[in-house]
């Protein structure tokens, strides 16, 4: 079987005039459709430039990025990828209806019909009582909401998350993160979360890539599997086998040297 | 908030001594005015300054009455007005264009930039006895001195605030599969209002600047004209009553920007 996402061989450098920064060093990894990947890495390894490669903002400079087994053109949602940002970005001056309608309006999508399906979408998510409010009157967890149904909207086939909930104080970010991670997998979405919170990569994903310092290599790669497949990530920080996933990853990053 | 049922001892206290505070700012305020007034026309009646050279209020409202007899003070009120909004508007679209231009090519505001700074600090008045000599005495010139005033201020100020612009909304923009016009429409030009309207305060104030400039140099109608005829003339009641004129429409200009400040945020 084909799988939904494959990294051949990529690796990608920064140039300013001060110099080259190799990012990311020959890459190579598969996602298969409606798998929940986590990457972990220390700071500056390359992860959010990982995620720009796939989403298409930047280009590799060798190696390749196959979609569906195809080498495809374009930039995010042109190409079937969603891309949440480390804050949500709603527009202050837009309402929540319109921020969520915002990647449509773009594609020149938001017809009649779209609207109908992003106000049902709003409405599955709790936010139906905010469609005409400002971003700035929901909290840190329903502006996180509002972002995924901008995302979701354009029904891409990948998700990209950059460090979703980094922005939300911690109990906020446990909640969401169960909240966000718990839509994401109901909608069998493929998706691929970038973190430098191991409880959260554990908790959330179906393996684990961790990466080594800049230049990012893959230092290895860690299936995650509770028993049950659906657990939800609240519920897996309290699993038995939670600390020994946590330590495995902890190991990998501690002999990162 | 607490509603007024829950409000404590100690609050309703705290209130009602800010109430009685700002009252008397307001009326200190107006106090003032009248005291000032009152003492000027005092000195100019008792014969302790000479009110040929500096006026008095009375002579003052005399002339406003003797001018506003026959209209002319409101067409020169008028054209003054006019002549500033003409160019504050012509300053808004022309610094929105350029500010524009330099944001959607580093290359070209890198090659500009110097010459925007250097523009921008060049004395305008400097140029106004050019101005008169390329474009003639007229309206023209005092429009294009007005906005040659406000315009580079203005762009500077415009292309700082896109170039500010968060890098993270314009990706959001392209991973929604937008491109450049989309980051302008979506983000830049929305985003940039409340740079804009801050920014216009001060450019109908540097307009009404330039205008004045304008019109002392080339004009045989406006406020300017008043005052460089009254001085001329050494009728210093008609030179005060049009700077007091030019006070008025310069806070109306201003509240008007305000207003529609106020407006825009409700939308």
């Amino acid at each position: 079987m084909t799988p939904k996402l494959d990294v051949r061989g990529v690796s990608c450098s920064y140039h300013t005039m001060e110099g080259e920064t190799q990012a990311l060093s020959n890459i190579s990894f598969t996602v298969d459709n409606g798998e929940f990947l986590a990457v972990v890495g220390p700071s500056g390894c390359g992860k959010s430039t990982l995620l720009s490669l796939l989403c298409g903002l930047i280009r590799q400079d060798e190696g390749d990025i196959l979609i569906d087994g195809e080498r495809r053109e374009g930039v995010g949602a042109g190409i079937g990828i969603g891309y949440m940002l480390q804050r949500d970005h709603l527009l202050e001056w837009r309402s929540i209806l319109s921020n969520a309608g915002l990647g449509l309006e773009i594609q020149n999508k938001l017809d009649e019909q779209a609207k109908e399906r992003l106000k049902k979408m709003l409405e599955d998510y709790g936010l139906k009582d905010f469609e005409n409010a400002r971003p700035s009157q929901l909290s840190g967890g329903m502006r996180q909401r509002a972002a995924l149904v901008r995302t979701l909207a354009l029904n891409p086939e990948i998700l990209l998350l950059d460090e979703p909930f980094s922005a939300l104080d911690y109990q906020t970010r446990l909640f969401v993160c169960d909240d966000i991670s718990s839509i994401i997998k109901k909608a069998g979405k493929t998706a691929i979360l970038v973190t430098h919170d191991l409880s959260e990569a554990i908790s959330t994903a179906d393996r684990v890539l961790v990466l080594t310092k800049r230049p990012g290599r893959i230092k290895a790669v860690l299936p995650i599997s509770f028993g049950e497949r659906w657990m939800r990530p609240l519920e897996r920080r309290n699993a038995p086998e939670f600390s020994s996933y946590f330590n495995q990853v902890w190991k990998e990053l501690q002999s990162n040297e | 908030m607490n509603k007024s049922a829950g409000i404590t001892l100690a609050q309703k206290a705290f209130l009602e001594q800010e109430t009685v505070r700002r009252r008397k700012v307001k009326i200190l305020r107006v106090m003032f005015l009248v005291l000032l007034l009152a003492l000027w026309e005092l000195s100019a009646r008792m014969g302790w300054i000479n009110d040929f050279i500096f006026s008095s209020p009375a002579r003052v409202v005399s002339c406003f009455w003797e001018m506003a007899g026959d209209g002319s003070i409101f067409v020169h009120t008028g054209i003054t007005v006019l002549e500033t909004l003409a160019s504050f508007g012509l300053v808004v679209v022309i610094g929105l264009i350029f500010a524009l231009i330099l944001w959607a090519s580093k290359s070209v505001s890198e090659v500009l930039e110097p010459y925007l700074v250097m523009l921008n600090s060049l004395p305008k008045s400097a140029l106004a006895p050019i101005l008169i000599v390329w474009l003639g005495n007229n309206v023209k010139t005092i429009v294009v001195a007005a906005v040659s005033v406000a315009v580079f201020g203005c762009i500077m100020t415009l292309h700082n605030g896109f170039a500010q612009t968060d890098p993270d909304k314009i990706r959001l923009i392209y991973s929604l599969g937008g491109q450049k016009k989309d980051v302008l429409r979506k983000v830049l030009l929305p985003g940039t209002v409340p740079l804009l309207i801050s920014n216009m305060k001060v450019n109908v104030g540097l307009c009404l600047v330039g205008v004045i400039i304008g019109e002392f140099l080339a004009a045989n109608q406006g406020l300017g004209y008043l005052i460089i005829y009254g001085s001329q003339v050494f009728k210093m009641d008609l030179v005060v009553m049009s700077i007091v004129i030019l006070c008025v429409v310069s806070a109306v200009l201003y509240q008007g920007i305000t207003f529609l400040e106020k407006r825009i945020q409700k939308i």
